[in-house]
């Protein structure tokens, strides 16, 4: 048997081609993913055990400590990194500052992303003249006082600074002019991942980031013949509380941990999308051996008649199954190796620095690509194998051509309704849920298969709408209707291909358009400032910001917006300092009690929720302990409801500040004379001297950041969605071929008859435009109401959701539905108008 | 009852081209080439009048089907002629000839006539419908009469039975009015019954309606429904026999047989 299978897949190589490719591109997705990842996380794993090489035992500040105080552990002063380095087994102790430092490049616009731009310190050692070992510098000397830079080599290659010049940055707030002079190499493994790193002399580097005298990190190199659990032994006898030792090896373990962590959710997020494109592929493997099995009715009579049994059979179909899923899996797996090998050097070309490593394909990853092909070509044979055993013997002895068994549709049809209503109730009832996401989750995928199941059903009326404009195109139209609807199964799994990747894409769209919506309306609604000043990486800002716009012409009303973490009764709560005397002219509130005129000096206002948590109204009082450990007692002057931007206890600056360690703020509202414009914005700029650390957004520009954010998403997320269309598309060629050979001998009599090769070709390609249409028409209803029953959930915590239909953008996945159509039908149409007529007409 | 001899039919083409429906003169066509090379007609000279009802015979592999097919535009031929009333097909492309085809032949084949989603009355109007012409109404009962399918209009092809079906094709060919109707095997398909009735209403065309039709067949039987039987042998016509019956023809055959063993 397994003989006569594998016959069959050679026979039919053409038709089984479609399928192939199907699994393959399923399966080569997956791959690559596989290794694309894997290949990352070991370039990253090394990069950064080059980057803990130097390290022995780190001791930093003990972070999972007992809070004892809501400013969290100081840092380590300096008098503890002597006494380290009097240790026995130390060979080198070095302290560590560091912190954010933006560096401007020469066009004054931020070197790389926010969050990778990096300040640190050059420790020159005890005597004030040694050599820092994390650092090896390249050209020029260490920096020695204010002033003074060094910048790491690929920076300085990247931006084009180098010895003797200055450049601006900035650490938290006010622009530096800093003179660059040396370079030097690290292993950092932030800098490998294309971040930026600028070195200060220490005393420079703990006033911005620490405080003097006081180090973040102390790094520690054993002597000869000294272990790192033994040095860390003899180090944790001389910490203080509050402060802890850990070995290099962890701090790489660690770090190689979080990696993979990272890489977990990147590969899952892939595998999902590499999943939806397999799922597809199992309609159009089933529906390839569904035809093939038909198609050999009279031969699979044969076998039984000469004493196969039934299981033989299925088993001869499954064994076809297994050759050619082995064989797409192959394929697969070597293309996704390649997509594997070729992502990582794009992401390169697209200036991320990936470290260099090689190619990590693991053994998990053939064999789970290859086991993933297989078993899903053989799950979507199952049915088909099961059918092809029920063909009775006698029907090789028939000597007509035999009927396909026109199965009722009435119990597909139950199950379909079922499941379908079962699907939009969960859906629904999920729409009023406090956390629905599960239930609505089960319920899409419930009315997705229900709806799937109902295709023949829905088939007909649906396709017979379109029947008035398929008369334009004459008999070939009414032909191309008549024969999308004559396989209703067939058409069904056809359309319903089409269908998964249109509705995801769909509800998308219409997710991220209302979300998109949702955040502009926030933003314009809770602000009435035409400028919000905020650090590029959200960091907080100095309070020199603030002094240098109260300063300026411009400004006519101005706030911070502290945060600080306080105790009240046994909660911890944030504290927003804002400028109680202008800050009703910056936000807009909806107060249900009270009014701006209850925020200043000891009084302050409170979001609903919260005042509602601690049971306040308008003149309740509380105890506060301000994070400097202070007690005060607060007046409740008013009760707002809260929003997305504004939320919390804000009180004046006044009575906060003198409680901060740190007067930050992680905001400065601005408003300006005569409102948001250019001019207003480049004065504001100009005078915080072209900061490229500092953002100056109007209400425009944060809708536009957050829309840019959503466009990115969404196009990645339509990237990823379109390998599912492409599979589709492959299902719709196969569809179309598989119909135009099952037909020929009716083609062919039409072409004898009259009907010229363009009306063959535009029947074709009508049939094969209907039914992608029908697939469009599905995925973009199902996709909107998905849109719609997932922003019902959103809204609960974006409360200025509001649906939004982007027609537009329906519009386009409905003519892409009808594109799909047009370019799978051009082979198969190509092909019916080439059929030999004579030969077709000829009886088998 | 060999009542005609080659000479004569050789002299038909140079009668009035009006008399003729269809015609070939020295009609060739050759298969393949140097060693492979077969000639399936071998410069074949023949006409079919208007209004009569001609039968192609010829044992299997004597290029009846071939001859048809060159004929009737579905297949081209290597040099001579052939003509459908005043129309030369060897000069048409392949857009005219499929006009040609749909307006002025009409086709019954063995089998797959129909089109499976269409009903009887769609499918008798398919080829009108193709032309996007409207089909006239008084003709068309006439011809949905004469078939007896009266009843059976709005069936579809599965739901009819072999003999019905082929009536369909009948009507299919007779409705469009064309100016000939070539038949491969039309009953070929179908047992004695069906097959008698089939060629009774294929007669009638002829008698009642005025149609000219050409039939390839093997069987005997049918082409002694036929005014006229042309014999057909290794691509040559090799007798034409006018008013047959089916013992003329079967004995016509019989020495063609024997003729095929002696040689």
């Amino acid at each position: 048997m397994f003989r006569t299978a594998l016959r069959n897949v050679l026979a039919h190589k053409a038709r089984l081609l479609m399928t192939t490719l199907a699994v393959m591109l399923g399966v080569a997705f997956v791959a690559g993913t596989l290794v694309f990842t894997a290949t990352l996380s070991e370039a990253f794993a090394r990069s950064s055990a080059k980057g803990f090489e130097a390290v022995d035992v780190a001791v930093r500040p003990d972070f999972s400590s007992d809070e004892t105080d809501p400013g969290g552990p100081s840092d380590l002063p300096r008098e503890l990194l002597e006494r380290t380095r009097e240790l026995p087994g130390v060979e080198h102790a070095t302290g560590a500052v560091s912190g954010f430092a933006a560096l401007a490049g020469k066009d004054g616009r931020l070197v790389g992303e926010g969050w990778s731009t990096q300040g640190g310190n050059y420790d020159t050692g005890p005597d004030g003249s040694g050599e820092d070992p994390r650092y090896d510098l390249r050209e020029g000397r260490a920096p020695q006082r204010a002033g003074e830079i060094a910048l790491d080599s690929a920076t300085a290659g990247r931006t084009g600074y180098g010895v003797g010049d200055t450049v601006r940055l900035s650490v938290s707030g006010p622009v530096r002019e800093e003179k660059v002079t040396g370079v030097f190499d690290t292993d950092d493994g932030n800098v490998a991942a294309g971040g930026t790193l600028v070195l200060f002399d220490t005393a420079t580097a703990q006033e911005l980031f620490s405080q003097p005298g006081m180090y973040s990190e102390i790094v520690l190199t054993a002597s000869e013949g000294v272990g790192q659990g033994e040095l860390r032994k003899s180090v944790e006898k001389i910490l203080p509380e509050q402060a802890e030792a850990v070995t290099g090896q962890t701090l790489a373990d660690d770090q190689a941990r979080m990696i993979e962590a990272e890489m977990e959710g990147m590969r899952t997020g892939l595998l999902v999308f590499a999943g939806i494109s397999l799922f597809v592929g199992v309609f159009i493997i089933a529906n390839t051996f569904t035809m093939l099995v038909a198609q050999r009715t009279k031969e699979l009579a044969l076998l039984r008649a000469v004493g196969a049994s039934r299981r033989q059979v299925t088993r001869s179909v499954l064994v076809e199954a297994v050759v050619v899923g082995a064989v797409a899996a192959g394929i697969g797996l070597l293309a996704g190796i390649g997509i594997g090998a070729g992502l990582r050097s794009l992401m390169g070309s697209l200036g991320a620095t990936v470290p260099d490593g090689p190619l990590v394909v693991t053994p998990a990853a053939v064999v789970a690509s290859l086991v993933v092909g297989i078993a899903v070509t053989v799950a979507a044979a199952w049915l088909p194998a099961r059918r092809a055993a029920k063909v009775p013997p006698v029907a090789a002895m028939n000597s007509v051509h035999a009927p396909a068994t026109v199965r009722g549709l009435v119990v597909r049809n139950t199950i379909g309704a079922v499941l379908a209503g079962a699907g939009a109730v969960l859906v629904l009832a999920a729409t009023g849920m406090d956390d629905g996401k599960v239930p609505m989750g089960a319920g899409a995928g419930l009315l997705v298969i229900g709806v799937f199941v109902l295709t023949p059903l829905l088939s007909r009326p649906v396709i017979a709408l379109a029947s008035p404009v398929m008369r334009v195109a004459g008999v070939s139209g009414k032909l191309a209707r008549l024969n999308a609807v004559r396989n209703p199964r067939r058409t069904a799994a056809t359309a319903a291909a089409l269908m998964i990747g249109l509705t995801l894409i769909t509800g998308l769209t219409v997710i991220a358009s209302s979300v998109q919506k949702g955040v502009d309306k926030m933003a314009t609604e809770a602000l009435k400032a035409d400028y919000v000043v905020s650090m590029a990486n959200y960091r907080p800002l100095s309070p020199e910001i603030e002094r240098t716009l109260a300063e300026q012409d411009e400004v006519t009303a101005l706030s911070p917006m502290r945060n600080s973490l306080s105790r009240i009764g046994d909660e911890y709560e944030f504290l927003t300092g804002v400028n109680g005397e202008g800050f009703g002219k910056l936000a807009e509130l909806d107060f249900t009690e009270g009014s701006f005129a209850g925020l200043g000096g000891e009084s302050v206002i409170v979001d609903a929720d919260t005042a509602r948590g601690h049971g306040w109204k308008t003149g309740s009082t509380f105890e506060v302990v301000y994070e400097d450990g202070e007690r005060g007692e607060l007046t409740v002057g008013g009760v707002y409801r809260d929003n997305e931007m504004m939320t919390g206890i804000m009180l004046d600056t006044a009575v906060l500040d003198p409680h901060l360690e740190k007067v930050t703020s992680m905001q400065v509202l601005v408003a300006t004379e005569g409102g948001a414009s250019e001019s207003a914005k480049s004065a504001l700029e100009d005078a915080l001297g072209n900061n490229p650390a500092v953002l100056v957004q109007d209400e425009e520009d944060v809708s536009e950041s957050v829309a840019q954010m959503i466009t990115l998403m969404l196009n990645m997320l339509y990237g990823l969605l379109a390998m599912a269309v492409v599979v589709a598309v492959l299902g719709v060629v196969n569809t179309l071929a598989m119909s135009v050979f099952e037909r020929s001998q009716e083609i062919g009599m039409l072409r004898a008859i009259g009907l010229d090769r363009r009306g063959t070709k535009r029947m074709v390609r009508l049939e094969s435009l209907v039914i992608s249409l029908f697939g469009g028409v599905l995925g973009v209803g199902l996709g909107v109401f998905f849109g719609w029953a997932a922003g019902e959930l959103i809204s609960a915590s974006l409360p200025t959701y509001e649906l939004v239909l982007p027609w537009e953008r329906m519009g386009v996945f409905l003519a892409l539905a009808a594109l799909v159509g047009v370019l799978a039908a051009l082979w198969p149409a190509r092909r019916a108008a080439r059929m030999d007529m004579l030969e077709s007409i000829k009886t088998e | 009852m060999t009542t005609s001899t080659p000479p004569d039919t050789r002299s038909e083409p140079s009668a009035p081209a009006g008399a003729a429906a269809a015609r070939a003169v020295d009609l060739t066509k050759v298969y393949g080439q140097g060693e492979t090379k077969v000639v399936a007609l071998d410069s074949v000279t023949v006409d079919f009048r208007r209004g009569a009802f001609t039968a192609i015979m010829g044992p299997s592999g004597s290029g009846k089907s071939t001859l048809m097919h060159c004929m009737a535009g579905l297949d081209s031929f290597s040099s001579g002629s052939a003509w459908i009333g005043e129309t030369e097909l060897s000069s048409l492309k392949e857009k005219k000839l499929t006009r040609l085809r749909r307006d002025k032949i009409g086709f019954i084949f063995q089998a797959f006539n129909l089109l499976p989603t269409l009903t009887a009355l769609e499918n008798i109007t398919l080829p009108m419908d193709i032309a996007g012409r409207k089909p006239e109404r008084e003709w068309l009962d006439r011809v949905v009469e004469t078939v007896g399918l009266s009843g059976r209009l709005g069936h579809r092809p599965n739901q009819l039975s072999g003999g019905q079906q082929q009536r369909v094709a009948v009507a299919r060919a007779l409705a469009a009015r064309p100016e000939i109707i070539f038949g491969d095997e039309p009953t070929g398909n179908l047992d004695s019954r069906a097959g008698a009735e089939v060629l009774g209403f294929l007669r009638n065309s002829v008698r009642e309606l005025g149609q000219t039709v050409v039939m390839v067949t093997h069987d005997p039987v049918a082409a002694s429904y036929a005014d006229r039987v042309v014999f057909l042998a290794d691509g040559r016509i090799v007798d034409d026999m006018a008013d047959p019956t089916a013992e003329s023809v079967l004995d016509r055959m019989k020495a063609f047989d024997a003729r095929g063993r002696t040689s």
